[in-house]
């Protein structure tokens, strides 16, 4: 029992760390839990597709499909993440006022709302489909200890439900002045290391081999299999041998977020719809 | 954002990776290949590979069980299906021993040994 919790706890750690900040995120902003309960529905629904396929998954593309499949997802968490930041560049200051424009803001909002939505769908797809194999196995195995198993794993459950309390709860005795700041920057993170992580699972599909030699291994200092270790390889994707690919990649979205932020935040809010 | 997502930026950013493309796959012809089985245990659970090549692991999974392989040394997870084939590709490595084992039943452990 205590083997298949620590298994799903594992799996679902890191998407609870993800809900929690989404939750923090867009703490202000009507309809949020009809959008975040979507994306967990959503990817738990994916998590048992993807499981339930994954034999298949895995001979796509030469046997790198489970790789491939993880890239990309993980690319597109990337893209909604950026493109929060820089929406809020445009707006937060407005939603952050609260006087001005509630309704247009939240119309708008909800395109925000989606993005994030996508986030934590994808965050609970990813370590749903591991712990629907899982599970798929223990319910294959003979009764007594399947049972003890699934109580291991729903306690596990339960434990991932109470990081992602603790993530929210956390943030929000952030004052909201500090807050924006804080999630900005905690996203911008958190999008650079979901970036240097698909770029490990191209790297392991063979597809990149550039630049790809351990660059320092910090394992003795901090391992990343420790419950520090992996709490931070979620947040700012801290991994203890990144590849020169890794570190280029991660430094470069925060520096195209940075410049995206910028270059939107700047501009008055109506023409920025219009420029691209 | 998605207003400035123009067919140019998404061309831009698909030549961005297309340009990258020709540096894969370099080393994957000469890499060193081992075949490994599960059945609730690894067969053989001692592996032997080269050090400063890559390799390529093909793991066959006959258990009734979903199996992910793992090494926590060599930075490899896969999930392989009951019944299943798995390709792991592993960088090249230095002399070592490097644990691996089943993420779902770490009981099942094996090792490879890089010389």
């Amino acid at each position: 029992m205590l083997a298949a919790l620590i298994i799903v706890f594992r799996e679902v750690f890191e998407a609870g760390l993800i809900v929690g900040i989404v939750l923090a995120v867009t703490r202000s902003v009507a309809h949020r839990n009809r959008w975040v309960a979507g994306g967990v529905v959503a990817g738990v629904a994916g998590a048992c597709v993807v499981a339930a396929f994954a034999g298949a998954l895995s001979q796509l593309f030469e046997g790198m499909g489970q790789e491939l499949f993880n890239a990309a997802i993980l690319a597109i968490a990337v893209i909604m993440l950026t493109w929060h930041n820089v929406w809020m560049a445009r707006h937060g200051k407005e939603m952050a006022g609260e006087l001005r424009a509630v309704g247009q803001a939240v119309a708008e909002g909800s395109k925000s709302l989606l993005a994030l939505a996508v986030v934590v769908g994808v965050a609970v797809l990813r370590e749903g489909s591991e712990v629907a194999l899982f599970l798929y196995g223990v319910a294959a195995s003979d009764g007594g200890t399947a049972m003890s198993l699934l109580t291991g794993g729903v306690l596990g459950l339960a434990l991932g439900g109470a990081v992602c309390l603790l993530t929210y709860l956390g943030l929000l005795r952030i004052p909201p002045r500090a807050l924006f700041t804080t999630t900005t920057v905690l996203i911008t993170l958190l999008a650079a290391g979901m970036a240097a992580q698909a770029v490990a699972f191209l790297e392991r599909a063979n597809w990149f081999t550039a630049l790809d030699t351990v660059v320092w291994d910090t394992g003795w200092l901090l391992s990343e299999d420790s419950i520090l270790g992996r709490a931070l390889h979620t947040l700012i994707g801290y991994t203890d041998q990144p590849t020169g690919m890794q570190l280029v990649i991660y430094v470069a979205v925060i520096l195209v977020t940075i410049a995206l932020m910028r270059l939107v935040g700047s501009e008055p809010p109506r023409r920025a719809a219009a420029a691209g | 954002m998605f207003a400035s997502l123009t067919p140019r930026t998404l061309t831009l950013a698909a030549l961005c990776v297309a340009a990258m493309l020709p540096l894969s796959g370099a080393n994957a012809q000469q890499a060193t290949e081992i075949q490994v089985t599960y059945d609730g245990a690894f067969q053989p659970s001692e592996l032997h590979a080269p050090a400063g090549k890559a390799i390529t692991v093909k793991v066959k999974n006959n258990s009734a069980k979903a199996m992910e392989f793992e090494s926590k040394t060599l930075k490899v997870e896969k999930v392989i299906p009951s019944k299943g084939e798995g390709v792991v590709n592993v960088r090249a490595q230095k002399a070592g021993r490097y644990e691996f084992f089943d993420e779902f039943n770490e009981k099942a452990r094996g090792t490879l040994i890089v010389e």
